[in-house]
């Protein structure tokens, strides 16, 4: 199996107060990989240290085989990144969008164009290659969002929340597509606070007070546990938080 | 590199295709160059007058003419008493009255001093300040006129030339000052807005996330801006030179190089203003009042600052826009080299270089 994430007693401090204490965890190529925790849960700063956004305060972090502390450029370059906040440029065309993300991950002219037509047709959107993104709907858009993160195929894409926001409908065929991105060998990294989506995920980790409380498949979560659905096994994960 | 170039392509598109931010940068200059330069005149003329002739001679007639001739003033009322003056006064319709003593004509033949008051509404000082400068310019003329024909035992004759401006001239005065506030403007308002919107909305995170060096965030925000400010100084150049008769005295070069060097640190202080505040409205407060109030109050540009007290002065040290209206005067008006205004050119480049380093610190301590 191709490891593409792995930590070994990853801890971020900040000051006094230890937001991420000792995680290690191995994720696998082409796994789509449930992050989840409450608020404050030490969530957003371990995917900041996977982004090479933050450096780790100690341990260590291994990112599409780059280290993380160390390379955080080369880390940057083989990872696609999409927020929870909407984030194209409103004021640019759909087909400006991609060509800049293209440029910045310095993608060859010839393939930007060629992707850039593939990406139109397959979310159907060839009638809006010229207009502004902020004229879209935001089902489309973040489709769109998403297409955009994976554009220079990374090894790893980190979803933050991606589906905030948008109905069950959208939010099922989003997940259509983190799944056509997994066969193509890329790997989905999620956050989440909607349940019935962790358990599409193929493997979930639950954080609770900066620690990784759990971590397998739902199935094995929902036996440990004996609960009916990830929901309950959430709370009850959830519940030991110390600190809120 | 070619990163580098997508990313000013991008800087370019969105300011083409937001109407307020076009408007700021292209209509401002020129509406800010007319309104001071049309408007707003130091200059004044046909101020109403009254005449309170208690002497009733040929003398004071004369005098009177002379003040009627004139156009700055317009003589519209002539009281009886020094009661009726007054009311004129007070009724707004005066801002000036010369009263002519009842002895005003016997002294002349006496030999004794001939004396007249001049009574200013001085509500408004600057304007009763040049009123009483005129009224004593005519009363001189008068004066040499009547004493054409007598020999004056001694007699002082000054000789004043204006310097560098003949005409005293607003202009040469506000054209130094506009570029400095346009370019504060400008730069430092706009490229701080801009980086800003790129926060609130979001989009500053996957840009950090990419592969794409923060510093180059900064600097293709910058670029853009810098560009149009060069186009926009080119422009008031040309402006005042064929609309306001400016002349440009200086070398061209030397001039554009002063407002490069002024443009960086403007740019700076935008970028600095960018990193300590997350919204665009914190970023417009704080270049709006932290940033164009002092340029306009502290640089020179409207008051002197040989006239500020003590602690203002020492303020005035620290705004760039004092020391590139200072420099680019000496340059564009009284056509000294460039080696003549080293010190301010230092002092810019230095203010620069401290802004650049503490904005750049500041970014990357936040990621």
């Amino acid at each position: 199996m191709n490891i593409v994430i792995q930590t070994e007693n990853l801890s971020k401090y900040f000051g006094d107060f230890l937001a991420v204490d000792n995680i290690s965890f191995e994720v696998a190529k082409g796994e789509i990989f449930g992050f989840l925790g409450a608020n404050g849960a030490g969530k957003t700063t371990a995917m900041r240290m996977l982004c090479g956004l933050l450096s780790p305060s100690s341990g260590k972090g291994i990112v599409a085989g780059f280290d993380i502390s160390k390379q955080a450029n080369d880390v940057k370059k083989n990872i696609g990144y999409m927020s929870q906040k909407f984030s194209l440029y409103e004021d640019l065309t759909v087909k400006e969008n991609l060509r800049l993300f293209g440029g910045i991950y310095a993608m060859r002219v010839k393939d930007i164009q060629s992707k850039t037509l593939k990406v139109c047709k397959d979310l159907d959107l060839n009638y809006a290659k010229d207009l502004l993104v902020g004229s879209l709907p935001l089902g489309v858009k973040q489709k769109l969002s998403f297409a955009t993160a994976i554009f220079h195929h990374p090894q790893i894409v980190f979803l933050d929340e991606p589906t905030g926001g948008v109905d069950p409908v959208a939010r099922r065929k989003f997940w259509e597509m983190i799944y056509q991105a997994s066969q193509q060998g890329i790997t989905a990294f999620v956050t989440t606070h909607y349940m019935d989506e962790a358990e599409y995920c193929q493997r979930v980790s639950i954080m609770v007070d900066g620690r990784i409380e759990a971590l397998d498949t739902p199935n094995n979560l929902r036996k440990a546990l004996d609960a009916q659905n990830m929901d309950e096994v959430f709370h009850a994960l959830a519940r030991k938080a110390q600190r809120s | 590199m070619k990163q580098f170039v997508s990313f000013i392509k991008k800087e370019f598109l969105h300011i083409l295709r937001d109407p307020r931010t076009l408007m700021i940068l292209m209509a401002m200059p020129l509406v800010q160059l007319i309104i001071f330069g049309y408007a707003i005149t130091t200059e004044i003329n046909n101020s109403p007058m009254a005449v309170l002739d208690e002497n009733k001679g040929v003398e004071s007639l004369a005098l009177i003419e002379q003040f009627s001739k004139s156009t700055y003033f317009n003589l519209v009322s002539t009281p009886n008493n020094i009661a009726e003056t007054e009311e004129a006064f007070q009724r707004g319709q005066i801002k000036l009255a010369l009263i002519i003593t009842p002895s005003f004509g016997n002294d002349f033949l006496n030999g004794n001093i001939p004396q007249v008051q001049v009574l200013c509404d001085a509500t408004e000082p600057n304007e009763a300040n040049t009123v009483s400068k005129y009224a004593q310019q005519i009363i001189m003329q008068y004066q040499t006129r009547v004493h054409n024909n007598i020999e004056m035992p001694f007699m002082i004759h000054t000789n004043i030339r204006m310097l560098y401006n003949p005409q005293l001239k607003g202009a040469y005065n506000f054209v130094p000052g506009i570029m400095g506030l346009i370019l504060m403007l400008i730069c430092a308002m706009m490229t701080s807005i801009s980086i800003v919107r790129e926060k609130e909305q979001g989009t500053m995170e996957v840009l950090l996330v990419s592969p794409i060096k923060p510093i180059f965030i900064i600097f293709s925000k910058a670029i853009p801006y810098f560009v149009i400010a060069l186009a926009d100084v080119i422009g008031i150049l040309l402006l005042s030179y064929f609309l306001l008769d400016v002349p440009i005295v200086g070398s061209i070069v030397s001039i554009l190089f002063l407002s490069i060097l002024f443009i960086i640190s403007a740019l700076a202080l935008g970028m600095l203003i960018s990193s300590v505040t997350s919204s665009q409205q914190a970023a417009m407060l704080i270049s709006g009042v932290g940033l164009m109030l002092p340029t306009m109050m502290l640089s020179g540009l409207i008051f002197p600052i040989e006239n500020m007290p003590l602690p203002l002065q020492v303020i005035s040290n620290i705004i760039p826009a004092k020391w590139f209206i200072i420099a680019i005067k000496d340059v564009m008006i009284k056509g000294l080299p460039l080696f003549a205004i080293w010190e301010e050119c230092l002092i810019l480049a230095a203010m620069s270089i401290v802004l650049l380093t503490a904005s750049l610190k500041r970014f990357k301590n936040r990621l």
